[in-house]
């Protein structure tokens, strides 16, 4: 018998409830318990990995804090995108999303005793509406790339066809995903296009949907009209995939004809946490509601007349319809969009705008500044660009990358392994937690490492072993 | 020229008409906005602006304000902390939800929160620099095999509904690449199935073969060999069941499902009776996921973020989602050279922070308190139903595992109106949640509970003295218990009107 700080019982409880039930008292009352389960199943775990007993909660705090210092990243100015942005998260947030009575609630399906958690879904799929410039929003999916995937789900329902068509600038993860999700409908296909014009001058048959990203995976700029005229012609789909911050400054992508938008919240308000839990948001028109997949809040009334809300929609859900359903998916991402929710509440249409703007002056400030060195370059010449940007280096990035790292800056997204064929590509992006000190930094390191003032470390893989770069104060 | 308060006023016709007197419990955030309230500072610019009709030349710029809310921070925190009180929470009461295993959620665990190194690191940053988040990660990966028995461990779907659906994907892939697909198309999936089981496979391609349980909710062996042959692709089974019984014959089906070719998927649903006691792989299982909210306590979130690890065989290995975490004795890295593998179901790295979280969990317990853990869990259940016997109908009477099901029936008989809702509902007006009802399936007007160990012999007793008071109800003021809640601040609420007309935006409301 094990006491245990997270287990209330002392053994008198243990002994009167085992009495209670009429099982004998002590360790062997408490091991009939389980008789049910045959006897050559029932062994004690190994411990390969696993501790033998529990460690106390001060050890648990070392523990952690040395863990989070392994992370030689922590405190360095992060020119990263690709997908999740080093974003200011205001402390109310925090402080709101801490609240135990939304972070320890169950699904809200007792609408009686949720009306917290429904109100803010609620909140949120309005906000996410107004933004997309759409009617309706679901209460979120996983993340934005498994948006996408359950927004071609989505399509292929609607049009009952069989041809995804996207671009190769939409994010190479989401279009893995896609590719995931989409084989479990048989014989499908989803075809990649190098641009806009080669997409639409393709075969016109049997096209499920459009899959395009704005601003896309690069932080170019692609034509959704004359994809929604492609679209129109052919009866398909027209999904596009946004940054939630670019709606700040670019036309909502429903008012330029998407049918459906989809993306990720992790810019509002959510921590980048290596990787989530972020949320994926999916808005669409009022026509194709009941194919949305996931949870969904609605306005309704109690019996005495009282304006409430409730989960709605509900049949078209797992729990209800099975294998009919329109998508497996159960839980969302409740406390995601509750910061979500929180942020775009703080920061309002015009904070949202000012961040949209301030990456946009910022990103091309530096880009313009990082193209004076000599060698660097940008790949989309004379193409705009929002607030991310491809360029490409002299040098091994790699061995850039590492040699920035080693001065406090993460430098940006290496292209190489996600597109091979821009070997020596990088992409940058600035927020508002890269400050103009940040980028004076980045110029003048990267200049040094180009010139050959600065030594790189081989193939950046070494730098492991080397000690840990002085930290850096971050405005984090 | 339409101000945003009269726009908000034209577009709020739930607050007028027949409900006049009545106004919601708390105004939304945009009846609250005062436009150029600010709710936060923001830095500036910091660099020579140039317009943006230059830098974005030929780009469309957003043509309207999106009517997002505009507030004062105070009255921002102040909504939400009133939206909060709202909510029944695990720490502000009990729930005897089965089926989901609403346990307290320790706070240690949310210790790596209060870490910059970890919360601020992003996915993208190169393995050296993302040493400590990548031991946390495969560290889980490897003490989720002592804790399963299985051989590998992804942990990249984001919720236990993906990694089934991430488990049947590699059942699939096995299926294609030894060249049987054609042939098995089928996967079983008993009756008393949660519902993402049947919705899981589909999302496969898969055809799903329902059998009907026996009346204890085990699987009916008859009618698993009556389905089982060549086209048999797998099982999907809890275990125990949804009824909270333990499947005794578990060696006999793995053995018969094997026979015949198939492959055994573990739901990982109801973990939380045998962590620490048996294994899932030492069953005969093939692939199993784990729902972290529940056997490892990461919140619930008012219904998400997840995290769904999925544990497999070394027949299913080559499989699993790419990237996984790996360790080649100096350093931690991600391999993605993995050719048979599934592809990828997650943007980035999975949920981490449920990760970190679980890591936690198991490192605060350690195999001796998993096997407590189970154990008091199963306790609880057995005294809750020993209990409560003599009060409620309980078909399947005999010592239980984590949870059981009652019915509704003798009170049904006392008055007519009476039925497993009513009596759900009216455990909110002693300030707890209802129990799952009417789930699963098979069984008529259930009530499934689940007390999960952290809850003491005093919040048991308590549960147990307001069933036979609700009991007590039934018999003498029958309206009370139908006409429940009465104290929460809302009424029943009419779930039917909302579904059939559809009130999903502020700004186009038509209810």
């Amino acid at each position: 018998m094990v006491m245990h700080n997270f287990l209330p019982h002392t053994p008198s409880d243990r002994d009167a409830m085992l009495a209670a039930i009429g099982l004998p008292t002590g360790q062997a009352g408490l091991d009939s318990l389980f008789d049910d389960i045959p006897q050559s199943l029932r062994n004690p775990l190994p411990t390969s990995t696993l501790p033998q007993s529990g460690m106390d909660e001060a050890s648990l705090q070392s523990l952690l804090t040395e863990l989070a210092t392994q992370n030689t990243a922590s405190g360095k100015a992060c020119f990263m995108g690709g997908g999740a942005y080093a974003r200011f998260v205001p402390m109310a947030v925090n402080t709101i999303a801490s609240r135990s009575e939304f972070y320890t609630a169950y699904t809200p399906y007792q609408p009686e005793m949720s009306q917290g958690t429904l109100q803010v879904g609620f909140e949120f799929q309005t906000m996410i509406a107004e933004l997309t410039g759409l009617d309706t929003a679901n209460a979120s999916v996983y993340d934005g790339g498994v948006a996408v995937a359950e927004a071609a789900m989505m399509a292929h329902r609607i049009t009952k066809k069989t041809r995804f068509l996207t671009l190769n600038s939409v994010h190479p993860h989401y279009r893995g995903i896609t590719q995931t999700y989409v084989e479990g409908l048989g014989e499908v296909s989803l075809e990649t296009f190098a641009n806009t014009r080669a997409l639409t001058e393709t075969d016109t048959s049997n096209v499920a949907a459009v899959i395009v990203q704005q601003p896309n995976f690069f932080g170019g700029v692609e034509d959704i009209t004359a994809l929604r005229s492609f679209c129109d012609a052919t009866k398909a789909i027209l999904i596009v995939s946004s940054d939630p911050t670019s709606l700040g400054v670019l036309e909502a992508p429903g008012k330029l004809g998407a049918d459906i938008v989809v993306g990720d919240i992790q810019p509002l308000g959510n921590n980048l946490s290596y990787g989530g839990p972020y949320g994926g948001f999916m808005a669409t028109k009022t026509q194709y509601m009941r194919q949305l997949p996931g949870r969904l809040v609605g306005m309704a009334k109690d019996k005495d007349g009282r304006p409430c809300y409730t989960l709605t929609m509900q049949t078209r859900e797992q729990h209800i319809r099975r294998e009919k359903a329109t998508s497996n998916i159960c839980t969302n991402q409740a406390l995601n969009i509750l910061k979500a929710t929180v942020y775009l509440t703080l920061v309002g249409p015009q904070g949202l705008k000012h961040l949209a703007n301030l990456s946009v002056q910022r990103t091309h400030h530096l880009v313009d500044r990082l193209t004076q060195l000599p060698g660097v370059t940008p790949i989309f010449e004379g193409q705009p660009y929002v607030f991310e940007c491809a360029i490409n280096l002299p040098k091994p990035v790699n061995e850039v990358l590492a040699a920035l790292s080693a001065q406090g800056i993460l430098g940006g997204v290496p292209l190489a392994d996600l597109y091979p064929e821009y070997p020596n590509g990088l992409l940058v992006t600035c927020t508002e937690l890269t400050t103009p000190e940040h980028m004076d930094r980045y110029v003048s390191a990267l200049s040094a490492i180009l010139s050959g003032t600065t030594v790189t470390n081989g193939n950046g893989k070494s730098s492991f072993m080397a000690p840990t770069a002085p930290a850096v104060a971050c405005s984090l | 020229m339409i101000t945003a308060t009269e726009q908000n006023n034209m577009t709020r016709p739930i607050l007028n008409g027949d409900t006049s007197d009545l106004s919601p419990l708390q105004p939304s955030v945009f009846d609250q906005s005062r436009p150029g309230a600010l709710g936060v500072s923001l830095p500036a610019v910091g660099v020579i602006e140039q317009p943006l009709e230059t830098l974005l030349q030929g780009v469309r710029l957003r043509g309207d304000v999106p009517r997002l809310p505009e507030m004062a921070q105070l009255d921002v925190v102040r909504h939400f902390v009133k939206l909060s009180k709202l909510n029944h929470s695990i720490d502000g009461g009990f729930y005897p939800l089965g089926s989901c295993t609403m346990k307290y959620n320790p706070k240690v665990c949310d210790f790596y929160g209060m870490l910059p190194g970890l919360t601020q690191l992003h996915p993208l940053t190169p393995d050296v620099d993302s040493q400590g988040s990548l031991r946390v990660i495969y560290t889980l990966q490897e003490m989720l095999k002592d804790v399963t028995g299985f051989d590998a461990v992804t942990l990249q779907p984001a919720a236990g509904a993906q990694g089934e659906l991430v488990g049947i994907m590699m059942i699939k892939a096995h299926f294609k690449k030894t060249g049987q697909l054609t042939q098995r198309r089928q996967i079983i999936v008993p009756d008393s199935a949660h519902g993402t089981n049947p919705a899981s496979a589909a999302m496969c391609g898969f055809d799903i073969v329902e059998i009907k349980s026996a009346p204890n909710g085990l699987v009916d062996l008859d009618a698993l060999k009556a389905v089982l042959g060549p086209s048999t692709a797998g099982i999907m089974l809890t275990n125990p069941s949804t009824l909270g019984l333990f499947e005794k014959d578990i060696l006999e089906i793995s053995r018969l499902v094997h026979d015949a070719g198939g492959l055994l998927y573990y739901d990982g649903a109801n973990l939380n009776a045998i962590v620490g006691v048996a294994r899932p792989a030492d069953m005969g299982f093939d692939v199993m996921h784990i729902n972290t909210h529940k056997t490892f306590a990461t919140p619930h979130g008012g219904g998400g973020p997840g995290c769904g690890p999925v544990c497999v065989t070394a027949q299913l290995a080559p499989y699993l989602p790419s990237p996984n975490a790996a360790f080649d004795g100096t350093r931690y890295f991600w391999d993605s050279n993995l050719p048979d593998s599934i592809g990828r179901v997650k943007t980035f790295n999975g949920n981490f922070e449920m990760m970190a979280r679980a890591l936690t969990y198991l490192l605060a317990y350690g195999a001796d308190g998993l096997k407590q853990v189970a154990t008091d869990a199963v306790l609880n259940a057995n005294y809750i139903r020993s209990q409560l016997q003599d009060t409620y109908e309980i078909p399947y009477n005999r010592i239980c595992m984590h949870e059981f099901v009652m019915n509704s029936h003798k009170q049904h008989a006392m008055h007519d109106g009476l039925n497993t809702l009513n009596i759900a509902k009216r455990l909110m007006d002693y300030g707890i949640h209802p129990m799952t009802v009417y789930f699963p399936l098979v069984a008529h007007e259930a009530m499934m509970i689940e007390p999960t160990e952290t809850e003491c012999k005093d919040t048991l007793d308590h549960f147990i003295a307001v069933m036979k008071r609700i009991d007590d109800e039934c018999r003498t003021t029958p309206d009370v218990v139908i006409n429940a809640p009465h104290t929460m601040p809302i009424k029943k609420v009419d779930e039917v009107t909302a579904a059939r007309k559809p009130a999903l935006n502020f700004y186009c409301c038509t209810v």
